[in-house]
């Protein structure tokens, strides 16, 4: 089993309602994200092309964040979910230097936090909280390993990409172009 | 014209608009273990080839100041920690893919190794000095003993220590200014000659001073050539590198850089060892204070850009 999102891009209107779900169903801190939305708009008018992307922890199959980890907070929880345990994090910050895409934040009570794929929802057998939402349903939630899953089906029909492969770090959510 | 903005709103403390997760403190702590990995080094290697006596700020002043150094470099990363309470988890496992997890356990193992090399000196450097109780006594004697034995780890462990402090930047491949592997062999290189320094200031033997004098000048050329080299390397290399190099040719650490870490810190003091070498009259700490003002600088320097580069996507 391995998790993986698929967003995309095409269908996404920029609404940022995933982001306000994941603050509610976390209890995110007032001025913190676990999720965000990135517009980046190319050219110069008339030429203009648009892409929004609802962005999060990538939970990277090689993720630098759980290697550099000195205790062992940042871990693989099952299918790829990576999850800070809070009474192991000591705040150092190291993974928080070793994440590409920035997503991890130092959470006021001192552990590190970051997106955990909802999986407390997750394991009930229901969608992330930012997927269920979705107006659009741009984001498609899934396992990876399931050939008859939604997510497999997608990343068969559509062209997709993941952000900064180059990174090495394997990201697990994959962007519909 | 690409624009990226964030139509979410986001501006998380100390990751938005650019990373800056790693304060003053981490820098002054590459900084102290730089310097207590020289001190080290330099004691441990005059002992293995026998002058100790010879080389008496070297090997025996010195090294008092190194659990000093230590213990204050370990309070500073302490205060850096966000989960305070939980920092005992570091020696509750060992991760080895972890250069933090490495770096906690040299440190235990050399902070110690440290105290016992200064607690054997301690009488010689300071006559009137009474451990009081026999078991103390009896421990020395056997210390002093065993020096030899103490020496070998102790110059090894200073050596991984001093690698340490770069590679605990290094590993980052998210950083593209940090992500290269010339920073380890630059921090111990720069350790060692603000190690160097140091005991220059401590040294009232005119031979030794110059010894130590030579050595830094040979420590600052090194350096120079891993600057450079390490800027040529990022200036071949992608585009995230690129950038990074160009913070320090052209952007807005190019001034601070140039001026008290090439100039003020390596090449200045550089010229003034060589000039004090020669014969001319020059107060030995005005090149030693240079240096190790530019090797806090440089560390201050380096975390500080490193945090601003990043991939691009």
């Amino acid at each position: 089993m391995r998790y993986g999102m698929a967003i995309d891009t095409r269908k996404c209107v920029g609404c940022s309602d995933c982001v306000v779900a994941c603050q509610t169903e976390n209890n995110v801190p007032v001025g913190f994200c676990r999720d965000w939305v990135v517009e980046v708009v190319d050219g110069t008018y008339p030429n203009v092309s648009i892409e929004l992307r609802s962005e999060r922890c990538n939970h990277c199959a090689n993720s630098p964040c759980v290697r550099c980890c000195p205790t062992g907070a940042s871990h693989f929880e099952e299918g790829g979910i990576v999850l800070v345990e809070h009474n192991k994090c000591i705040g150092c910050g190291a993974c928080i230097e070793a994440c590409p895409y920035d997503a991890r934040y130092s959470h006021p009570d001192g552990y590190v936090d970051k997106c955990t794929f909802c999986i407390h929802r997750v394991r009930e057998g229901n969608d992330p909280a930012c997927v269920s939402v979705c107006p659009t349903s741009c984001i498609y939630f899934g396992d990876l390993d399931d050939q008859n899953s939604k997510i497999v089906n997608v990343l068969k029909n559509r062209k997709f990409k993941s952000l900064a492969p180059e990174a090495g770090t394997k990201p697990q959510i994959f962007y519909l172009v | 014209m690409r624009e990226e903005l964030f139509v979410s709103g986001r501006n998380i403390p100390n990751i938005d608009p650019y990373l800056n997760i790693w304060h003053w403190q981490i820098p002054i702590y590459l900084f102290l273990g730089g310097v207590a990995a020289g001190i080290l080094f330099f004691a441990g290697v005059f002992t293995i080839l026998g002058k100790e006596n010879k080389m008496t700020a070297t090997v025996k002043k010195a090294p008092l100041l190194v659990p000093f150094l230590l213990v204050f470099g370990l309070f500073m990363l302490f205060l850096d920690l966000k989960h305070k309470l939980f920092f005992w988890q570091l020696y509750t496992t060992i991760r080895l893919e972890s250069p933090m997890g490495w770096g906690a356990w040299v440190l235990m193992i050399i902070t110690p190794i440290s105290i016992l090399w200064s607690a054997s000196y301690v009488r010689e450097v300071f006559p009137n000095w009474d451990w009081k109780f026999d078991f103390l006594k009896t421990a020395e004697s056997w210390l002093i003993k065993y020096r030899l034995w103490i020496a070998w780890p102790m110059a090894i462990y200073a050596v991984i220590l001093g690698i340490y402090t770069g590679i605990l930047l290094s590993a980052f491949n998210a950083r593209p200014l940090w992500n290269t592997s010339i920073l380890g062999p630059l921090f111990l290189v720069s350790g060692m000659s603000t190690a160097a320094a140091i005991i220059i200031m401590l040294s009232k033997d005119h031979k030794e001073r110059k010894i130590m004098g030579r050595i830094d000048i040979l420590l600052i050329v090194i350096e120079l050539f891993f600057i450079v080299h390490l800027l040529m390397g990022f200036l071949a290399g992608s585009e995230a590198q690129i950038n990074a190099a160009n913070l320090f040719l052209g952007g807005k650490f190019t001034a601070p850089f140039f001026t008290f870490v090439v100039l003020l810190g390596l090449i200045f003091p550089a010229v003034l060892e060589i000039f004090e070498l020669k014969g001319f009259k020059v107060p030995i700490y005005v090149p030693a204070i240079l240096v190790l003002l530019g090797g806090l600088i440089f560390r201050f320097l380096m975390v500080e850009a490193g945090q601003i580069t990043r991939f691009l996507y």
